[in-house]
């Protein structure tokens, strides 16, 4: 569903991305580990299509929606409007099968999205991005700045999606414990290359990968 | 008393005029982040098309519909020239903008000369509590409210006027859902255009229109749309309300050669109070 090969983007004279390839088969979950800065918000809104590869191809089979690091809603619209503009590419304009999953966004649909809390803003980002009727979801960091508890209760719908419709997720995350948790694979990135891929399981044993980001070993 | 009346209801529909251009300037700005300072233009090109169209012997009607289309084609060409290159700043925009105005001018010249040009509106007056005020000022008024309360249902109701505040909110957002920011800034442009023709229209016959009116026009509309601080329609027409309202005060009661600065100066203190109400209201928040 994604395939990445040699991809190469830059901002100007500096490098984002060095020849990264990386795949994500269908309905399959994936992760992409990395630090601020190794390049993984290049990587997302490269396969979303807002960021031109200055070399290397970017394939993605079927509709790709995005959400965005640091929600990025738009704040002067009401929940239900953030929801039905999620809709644009789709065409879809009723967000009742978003409200059947998630309830609370029904229950706030007419509030502002610029005065909810960081959990319930992450909500509606998630259900703007369902709305597009995606087959393929780019998460970019779903735990950044939120409650445990909200993060779980995220983290489960999105596995819940994944099993259910197989929708194919590439979640990428600094939280590497959230991450080994709920997907199979793992990549990670750094300084814009990708230094280490395999299965989670395997990589939670890499010394390396276990002191960068699990604070020593996992447990 | 019925003269102050008089001139209270001259003032509102100068400043509704005032009010069409400076919501251009806001719709542009919103969407796009550029101050449009061909906004005036359009209000013009409407107003010398409409001139010429009636002289050439178009009817009533036709003739305003026809200019105010050549206003929104001419908004439409100059969203193409301020944003029509991908990545060009807001600032970089704007002088285009000045640009456009000023080969605007050379092209009036060519077109209609520089004699200033008039066009027959409503005819006759009604008189309101004993004051007098003409048909068309009144016309300029029920045009106003009904162009506001259009441009509030397109942006509250519609789809598409909630993915022009969506890009206006946030651009990197309206882009990740897959909104075309350009298209939707172009849009506004023509919608600027648009509303700086209907206002031309409604002006060219309550006061001669040339190439260069403009800057009058633009100079009123800048100052209301900066009072409604470019993002506001509503306060904007506020503003304007206040500006037509001074100028045709201070004409009415013998300061015709100063009324622009009384009004601008009116403005400028109602703008240092609001600017300092807010300052103590966010002391008294934190």
């Amino acid at each position: 569903m994604i395939d990445v090969r040699a991809l190469v983007v830059s901002y100007g004279a500096a490098t984002a991305l060095e020849h990264v390839t990386l795949s994500v088969g269908k309905g399959e979950m994936v992760a992409l580990l990395g630090p601020n800065g190794a390049g993984k918000s290049t990587l997302a809104n490269t396969l979303a299509g807002l960021l031109k590869p200055a070399s290397g191809t970017v394939e993605v089979g079927g509709r790709l929606a995005l959400i965005p690091e640091g929600r990025q809603l738009f704040p002067d619209l009401s929940v239900e409007d953030n929801l039905m503009l999620g809709g644009w590419r789709s065409g879809e304009r009723d967000p009742s099968f978003v409200y059947e999953l998630l309830p609370r966004l029904a229950e706030i649909r007419r509030r502002r999205a610029g005065v909810l809390s960081g959990g319930e803003q992450q909500m509606v980002a998630f259900g703007r991005a369902l709305m597009s009727r995606p087959s393929v979801l780019v998460v970019d960091e779903l735990s950044l700045g939120l409650a445990p508890n909200v993060v779980t209760d995220l983290a489960e719908h999105l596995a819940a999606l994944n099993r259910s419709q197989g929708l194919t997720v590439l979640l990428i995350e600094q939280n590497a414990r959230l991450a080994f948790d709920l997907c199979g694979r793992a990549y990670v990135l750094e300084s814009s290359r990708i230094v280490a891929e395999g299965d989670c399981a395997e990589l939670a044993e890499d010394p390396k990968v276990a002191g960068a980001y699990l604070g020593g070993a996992i447990t | 008393m019925s003269a102050f009346l008089t001139y209270l209801l001259n003032g509102l529909a100068v400043g509704c005029a005032i009010a069409l251009i400076a919501s251009g300037l806001v719709v542009i700005h919103r969407v796009t982040g550029v101050v449009n300072f061909a906004q005036g233009t359009f209000a013009v090109v409407a107003g010398l098309c409409m001139s010429s169209l009636l002289g050439l012997g178009l009817p009533h009607g036709a003739s305003e519909v026809a200019a105010v289309l050549a206003a929104t084609v001419a908004g439409l060409l100059t969203g193409l020239a301020a944003i029509g290159k991908p990545g060009v700043t807001p600032l970089s925009s704007l002088i285009v903008t000045l640009g456009v105005g000023v080969l605007a001018y050379a092209v009036e010249i060519v077109l209609w000369g520089d004699q200033p040009r008039s066009a027959p509106g409503l005819a006759g007056s009604v008189t309101v509590a004993g004051a007098r005020i003409q048909t068309q000022y009144l016309l300029v008024i029920a045009v106003t409210a009904l162009t506001f309360v259009a441009l509030a249902l397109f942006f509250g109701r519609t789809y598409l006027g909630k993915a022009l505040t969506a890009c206006a909110s946030n651009p990197y957002a309206a882009r990740v859902v897959g909104i075309d920011v350009r298209r939707m800034g172009l849009l506004a442009f023509a919608l600027g255009g648009l509303l700086g023709g209907i206002a031309g229209v409604l002006v060219t016959p309550m006061r001669p229109i040339s190439f260069d009116t403009d800057v009058t026009l633009i100079v009123n509309a800048f100052a209301a749309a900066v009072f409604g601080a470019l993002t506001r329609p509503v306060v904007t027409l506020a503003g304007a309300l206040v500006l037509g309202v001074a100028e045709t005060m201070a004409a009415g009661y013998g300061y015709g050669s100063h009324q622009l600065e009384i009004a601008l100066g009116l403005m400028i203190v109602v703008m240092i109070v609001q600017a300092s109400r807010r300052t103590a209201i966010s002391q008294e928040s934190t």
